[in-house]
């Protein structure tokens, strides 16, 4: 599955940030849901072309954190940078920017039913970035080839496998040239046989340098595909380091309970 | 002209307000009554009857549907005096809320009747049940905690719709008002003082309705 | 009465049936916009109109639509804003309709799952954007065949503006059931000619909802 010739590359969106300095920003935020505190102080920092791997029990906060980071999630304290634009919440005009830059898959791929899929692809370049009709529609072709769906251009949704949802879902998102795109257990919906389809996809993008934050269960996945994972435990930043650092030889015996508890 | 408003002269008048509210309460419980009868009469016809009255039933419920409540009050008060039927205004208002209710809730029941699963009619059966029992016993009254929310609202409907029986001098609480503002001129006030009386009344009967429904007529 | 045939009553009927038609498109689609407009105010205005909006749809379906228009034709003209009964019935109606139709359409707002409007958002659409192309769409879809069916309560509802004196075809039935002295024949009749009206806008609601139903995977 090799990215077409003349495909942009992944993450190549106008750069605001100088090179070097981490696409995104995180300092110490904290949400909570009434008075259930759900993430207590996040720390982070990813650069331009990192593949980040968030894994932890259910509960941790990791999905949280994830949704966070485009502002689905609206949290209390701390601040939040990407690509050199702050978040803020109640600025819509802020946010819609910001979003351009962050692309989201969905655990439940989440299509519009009512589109079909080359309009699923099609409808935000149009309407956010105004693209023009024939130059966004040759983009749509590319992008669903790339997934290896480029049969399915008219194809409404609900006529297609999980897997291949899925994978429109990221040509949706790549369509608007994200920074950064956002992966929330995008094959927990999966049947087993469907996940490879998908995570193939997500291991291209990587390879092409695309800036990733995923949340997985995919344990083996994340220790190929991912720079540095991140272990979340009771809404904080638990353990973090690179794969073999963290699968093979964890430090606290948190991380090695949830590690042996995914053997069973 | 400077718009100047007075509520206590309406407010004085609380005696015929209550009055009022208490007739619209009456007419509304009375109907309520009568109406469930009807219907669950009509729900059975419409699921274990013979054609003709299950299409009957049908008609029923289609024509009182498909119009006016005020029509159909006229209709009873105005029109059955031409074949000797004579009914006083509250008699007339009880008949019309009655029959249009029933209607209402006919239709509200069928609805929880048919979700009844199949296996709990067979099961009855089984057991020597007769079908009157099995109605009564097993169909009836998980249907009706099912439909009850709705019901209350058709009966909620109903008390609203009373309203129109002002309009052949039921004393209720629409007569009340205009009753109050022919006397003091103030119309304006009187009419939003009466709204009020009867939202209260509506948001209360909903309460009581909803709180007794689950722990008097069908258990847990 | 010899000189009053079943023919003239029901001509006569059907021709102040006309009002009934004209006061009922009025009214629904005054409470289409007004009610579309409340239903935008809800999703996107914060809790404190959306609480307005609440209050609003409390009010109008907690009071009779008869008192409602009593004090916008009587109630405003005592204190000095004279109304016609056309006009007073016309917005008493779009008042007490678009209350029901907003309650309606929410509904159908939220049966569309909640990662449409995530999915949307995260794609950077505005909120205009994602109601009039995401959510929009398919909340129509369901919201046929109950708007459609509320159409019969706007045609009944009309019945009540002849309290008020506007001359539609339940006042008519009174004006003939005077003069003839036959009141059950006629308003026989006024029933009959609602039932035309309002039987068949029933039955389509009841087959959209049923071709809807059979769309739909369970």
């Amino acid at each position: 599955m090799s990215a077409a010739p003349n495909a942009t590359p992944a993450g190549a969106g106008q750069p605001h940030t100088q090179v070097g300095a981490p696409i995104l920003r995180i300092t110490a935020l904290r949400k909570s849901y009434g008075t259930h505190e759900v993430l207590r102080g996040i720390d982070l920092d990813v650069a331009r072309g990192e593949v980040v791997a968030i894994i932890g029990k259910s509960g941790s906060g990791k999905s949280t954190l994830l949704r966070c980071i485009n502002g689905l999630e609206v949290f209390q304290h701390g601040s939040l940078i990407v690509d050199g634009r702050h978040l803020l919440h109640d600025n819509p005009k802020a946010m819609r920017e910001l979003r351009q830059g962050v692309g989201m898959i969905f655990q439940n791929f989440n299509l519009f039913p009512h589109l079909s899929v080359g309009r699923n692809v099609m409808l935000a370049p149009h309407l956010v970035k105004r693209r023009p009709g024939p130059e966004n529609a040759a983009r749509a072709r590319q992008l669903l080839a790339r997934v290896g769906l480029a049969e399915k251009f008219d194809a409404m949704p609900d006529k297609l496998s999980g897997g291949q949802q899925q994978r429109v879902a990221i040509a949706r998102a790549l369509a608007m040239d994200p920074a950064i795109l956002l992966c929330d257990e995008i094959t927990s919906a999966l049947d087993p046989e469907l996940v490879g389809e998908v995570l193939r996809v997500v291991e291209s993008l990587a390879e092409e340098g695309m800036t990733l934050l995923m949340v997985t269960h995919e344990m083996s996945f994340a220790r190929k595909v991912a720079d540095r994972v991140i272990f979340m435990h009771q809404g904080l930043v638990h353990e973090i380091g690179p794969p073999a650092e963290i699968f093979s030889a964890p430090r606290s015996p948190e991380l090695r309970q949830f590690l042996s508890s995914l053997q069973d | 002209m400077p718009l100047q408003l007075d509520f206590t002269s309406i407010l004085v008048q609380w005696p015929l307000l209550l009055r009022g509210a208490a007739w619209t309460v009456g007419l509304t419980a009375v109907a309520t009554l009568l109406g469930a009868a009807l219907a669950i009469a009509c729900a059975w016809a419409r699921s274990n009857g013979p054609a003709p009255l299950r299409w009957l039933v049908g008609t029923y419920v289609e024509l009182i549907r498909n119009t006016p409540f005020i029509v159909q009050l006229f209709f009873i008060f105005f029109g059955l005096p031409e074949i000797g039927i004579r009914l006083s205004p509250a008699t007339a208002s009880i008949l019309a809320m009655t029959i249009n209710l029933g209607a209402y809730a006919t239709e509200i029941l069928r609805a929880g009747i048919e979700a009844t699963p199949r296996g709990q009619i067979e099961a009855a059966e089984s057991l020597a049940l007769t079908r009157a029992q099995i109605f009564t016993r097993v169909v009836l009254p998980p249907a009706l905690r099912k439909v009850w929310p709705a019901l209350v609202s058709q009966i909620v409907i109903v008390m609203l719709g009373s309203a129109v029986c002002g309009q052949i001098s039921t004393e209720e609480l629409s007569y009340a008002t205009n009753l109050i503002q022919s006397r003091n001129f103030r119309a304006f006030e009187t009419y939003i003082v009466g709204m009020l009386a009867y939202l209260g009344l509506a948001i209360l009967v909903r309460t009581l309705l909803n709180w007794a429904g689950p722990r008097f007529l069908f258990g847990r | 009465m010899p000189d009053f045939t079943l023919w003239d009553i029901l001509r006569n009927l059907a021709l102040a049936a006309r009002w009934t038609v004209a006061l009922s498109l009025a009214a629904f689609l005054g409470s289409a916009v007004v009610g579309l407009g409340l239903l935008l105010v809800r999703l996107a205005g914060g809790p404190w109109l959306g609480r307005a909006v609440g209050a609003y749809v409390q009010l109008f379906q907690g009071t009779p639509l008869l008192m409602q228009l009593f004090l916008l034709y009587f109630g405003l003209a005592a204190v000095g804003f004279d109304t016609s009964a056309w006009l007073a019935a016309c917005v008493a109606l779009t008042l007490y309709a678009s209350a029901y139709l907003t309650e309606i359409w929410r509904g159908c707002v939220a049966a569309i799952p909640r990662g449409q409007w995530e999915a949307s958002a995260s794609l950077a659409l505005s909120f205009g954007q994602q109601f009039r192309h995401i959510i929009l769409p398919q909340a129509l879809r369901i919201a046929v065949a109950p708007t459609v069916g509320f159409l019969v309560q706007v045609v009944k509802g009309t019945a009540l503006a002849s309290v008020i004196g506007f001359v539609e075809l339940t006042k008519a039935g009174g004006m003939i059931a005077n003069v003839t002295y036959e009141p059950m024949l006629t308003y026989g009749c006024v029933a009959l000619l609602y039932f035309v009206l309002c039987f068949p806008i029933s039955l389509s609601a009841r087959l959209l909802e049923r071709k809807l139903a059979m769309r739909t995977p369970a």
